[in-house]
């Protein structure tokens, strides 16, 4: 008897109240969208009143792997179905344990729920009967009931009977495409991508904006931004990215404000232009890899300097996280190796050598006041260039069709 | 035409020039230039590299762009010893390995390492019981070829890796020249700590190869100059060239099941009319790789035999061409323990995934109308 289902199990969705049939719809077509692309025998199907992934003959290990990273599943399990019947039950219970005690593990309980209660005998009675059974068959396997290897739960319904031997955590958080959308702004730095990673990880479908200042910045800076809205995409579906000529704008700044405030008057015209691109797309906030007191631009003071210009809500999801804590993640989502290449963007060009950790945002405001600010945020975002990233970039395809 | 020393070079894929070509001109910045130009080419050198350790089941990091397999040989044999000689100054090599890596171990004889040459039993094995009775407290460096190049016979490469990973010490070189696109190579099932590739063997362009390295951190150069290649080879990268050599590499392990099937019927093949011919004795055994069959013509010298196959426009060689012009008589087949007859007689037949079955009847009846005309040399009866 061989695993042929995963068992898909969302519990945050469960507490959603009304909305709970749309989340349900929306992950399953997540699940089945991934199902198509990777693993075309495969399907979900609805059965037991639960959501399976059916293998149909694909790599069940390979497809667990892969459900794992879907955000709305809370934990999998592969999983031996039967019919109500003792023998059966018992002879999948077998099933599931040899793979347990191929896998090292030794201790195990039996939690039988017996939900159909057509079915004649007891769920205690049951727990013994598989047990003992299991105990005849196996020599090698012991009995915990406080902290076994292995908890063998066996659901016994109308339907059929579910066993399962493991239960694999999954990436949790809410469906993709439940969550609005949201415009990422993408320095191509090391949290940027951490904080678009998390806000998907809530349902949040992503754009981004990139401000460009060419000659100050690289190609090879936007093309780093390229590469990791493409690593995002792979999460969350298509990511929009915007790529804001900024040159001018930081120029004119550059002349017009004194150097320690300059990098706070900055903040604040990318502030205007991301609302004002956001707006143009429908969407409902704007979201940053800002962490508190990282560094001048990103204290409380500077925030509520820069956060004036702007009354759309600005998501801060990495805003208590810790340095580390954010390269660790950024390593395991995979967007480091990019981060990290030598490239320098616009926010550490004209870096003054003692940046206002605590700017006066009246000052601010006032220094700010001699510059044409409606005028240089409508050149920059009527300047704007569109570009949809979906998993490879363009010089990514064109370098494989050279391969 | 018929071309049959495909071991030697192989014709080069249309497809493997027209990336050439279009790489060599859409990218022909210095990868190492800061501007866009050398961005693209530097994308373009990452890009190879990445998919080059996809197809050999490597880290991108590992895999190092080269002249060839004489250089990555030499890289691997001479960069290895010198960057572990404070740990031990022993080298052990199969006997039956390219002169790129018996003339390198030589210089590191000359230089004051101890090498030892283990060598073949009468079937042209060497097996990995062998190399590790060859083993001592201060052995470095093991090499061994996955498939010699004039014989074909398959080397036990995996076997001896599987042996040496009781020894981590020791830095394990496959030299994997003959192997590629005619059987499995996966650098990570073959338990090697470096693999050598070279492009012109699979129908990609000559100076092009590539030498895989677990841990470039611990090897010696053999080129001083930029950083390039992670500081292991200075030297402006040839990003066309790389692109080229990986896609022949690409092509390679995706033909591989329809081509190794289709060269193994035709050596059959001619293994089957060989076996009938009664003035031909044959070289390679059972055990070896479906493109190579070797075989001799006591009494005959190999030479005249290529040549008078060469009045038909048809192609086959000696002994290896590293080796065709310094000597006449074949080393491997002599450690393998031949007669000097047989070993000075030797002609290798080697096949590519396009020889087609009408070629080999083609050359089959040449054989017949040509070889037996050949004179005897002088002393031979």
């Amino acid at each position: 008897m061989k695993h042929d289902a995963i068992l898909i199990r969302y519990a945050e969705l469960a507490i959603k109240g009304r909305n709970r049939k749309k989340f349900e719809r929306r992950l399953e077509k997540n699940i089945q969208q991934l199902l198509k692309r990777r693993f075309p025998a495969a399907r979900t199907s609805r059965t037991f009143g639960r959501l399976f992934a059916e293998t149909n003959g694909e790599d069940s290990k390979e497809v667990l792997e892969a459900l794992r990273h879907v955000f709305g599943i809370s934990s999998v399990s592969p999983v031996v179905r039967t019919v109500n019947r003792e023998a059966d039950i018992k002879e999948g219970a077998a099933a599931v344990i040899s793979d347990a005690l191929a896998q090292g593990k030794r201790s195990f309980k039996v939690s039988c729920r017996r939900i159909d209660k057509t079915f004649p005998t007891g769920s205690q009675d049951m727990n013994q009967l598989i047990g003992a059974h299991l105990l005849g068959q196996f020599p090698e396997l012991t009995v915990d009931v406080h902290h076994p290897d292995v908890e063998l739960t066996v659901e016994i319904r109308q339907e059929g009977t579910a066993i399962t031997g493991e239960k694999l955590k999954g990436a949790g958080g809410l469906p993709t495409g439940t969550g609005g959308r949201a415009m990422l702004l993408l320095s191509g730095g090391i949290d940027s991508p951490v904080a678009g990673f998390e806000a998907m990880k809530r349902g949040v479908t992503l754009e981004a904006v990139h401000f460009h200042s060419p000659p100050y910045t690289s190609v090879q800076a936007k093309q780093k931004v390229e590469d990791l809205a493409a690593v995002l995409s792979a999460f969350g579906g298509a990511v929009k990215l915007h790529v804001v000529p900024f040159t001018e704008a930081q120029l004119a700044v550059h002349q017009q404000v004194p150097d320690n405030v300059e990098i706070t008057v900055m903040r604040r015209f990318m502030l205007r232009i991301a609302e004002q691109l956001a707006e143009k797309d429908g969407l409902k906030a704007l979201i940053s890899g800002e962490s508190l007191g990282q560094v001048a631009s990103q204290t409380l003071e500077s925030m509520y300097a820069i956060n004036q210009v702007t009354t759309m809500p600005v998501l801060r999801p990495l805003i208590t996280q810790d340095k580390l804590d954010v390269i660790e993640k950024s390593q395991r989502i995979g967007t480091y190796d990019i981060s990290i290449r030598p490239f320098e963007d616009c926010c550490t060009i004209f870096l003054p050598s003692d940046p206002k950790t605590k700017p006066n945002a009246e000052k601010v405001a006032y220094y700010e006041s001699f510059l044409a600010i409606d005028d240089i945020v409508n050149d920059a975002v009527k300047r704007t260039e569109v570009r949809i990233i979906d998993g490879r970039t363009q010089q990514d395809e064109e370098l494989e069709d050279l391969l | 035409m018929i071309y049959l020393d495909n071991s030697a070079a192989t014709i080069p894929d249309e497809e493997v020039l027209k990336t050439f070509t279009k790489a060599s001109s859409a990218y022909f910045g210095n990868p190492s230039s800061l501007h866009k130009l050398g961005g693209e080419a530097s994308a373009l050198l990452e890009k190879a590299r990445e998919k080059a350790a996809e197809l050999l089941e490597a880290e991108q990091h590992q895999v190092l762009f080269t002249s060839g397999a004489t250089e990555s040989n030499n890289l691997a044999v001479q960069g290895t010893a010198y960057a572990r000689q404070n740990r031990g100054k022993h080298v052990v090599v199969s006997s039956l390995e390219h002169p790129s890596i018996l003339e390198a171990v030589a210089y590191l004889e000359r230089e004051g390492w101890d090498v030892t040459r283990v060598s073949p039993q009468m079937n042209g094995d060497v097996t990995a019981q062998s190399v590790k009775r060859a083993l001592r407290e201060d052995t470095v460096l093991v090499c061994m070829m996955h498939v010699n190049n004039e014989t074909g016979a398959i080397l036990p490469a995996e076997e001896v890796g599987l042996m040496l990973k009781r020894y981590p010490r020791i830095h394990y070189h496959v030299d994997a020249v003959q192997a590629v696109g005619k059987i499995p190579v996966s650098f990570r099932t073959i338990g090697a700590d470096s693999l050598s590739i070279s492009a012109h063997k699979i129908h990609g362009l000559k100076g092009t190869g590539l030498l895989v390295y677990r841990d470039t951190r611990n090897l010696t150069p053999l080129f001083f100059g930029g950083a390039q290649e992670s500081g292991i080879r200075a030297g402006t990268e040839n990003p066309a060239g790389a692109a080229a050599a990986v896609k022949a590499l690409r092509l390679a392990v995706s033909n591989r099941p329809e081509h190794a099937a289709h060269m193994r019927d035709l050596n059959v093949q001619l293994e089957t009319f060989f076996k009938e011919r009664k003035e031909v004795v044959i070289n390679s055994p059972a055990q070896r790789a479906p493109h190579i069959i070797n075989v001799s013509c006591p009494g005959r010298k190999a030479e005249t035999v290529v040549h008078a196959l060469e009045q038909r426009e048809i192609y086959i060689s000696t002994t290896s061409a590293c080796s065709s012009r310094v000597s006449n008589e074949s080393s491997v087949l002599k450690e393998m323990g031949a007669d000097q007859s047989v070993a000075e007689s030797a002609v290798r037949i080697s096949l590519s995934g396009r020889t087609t079955a009408e070629e080999i009847g083609s050359f089959m009846k040449a054989w017949e109308q040509t070889v037996p005309e050949v004179t005897l040399a002088k002393g031979a009866k």
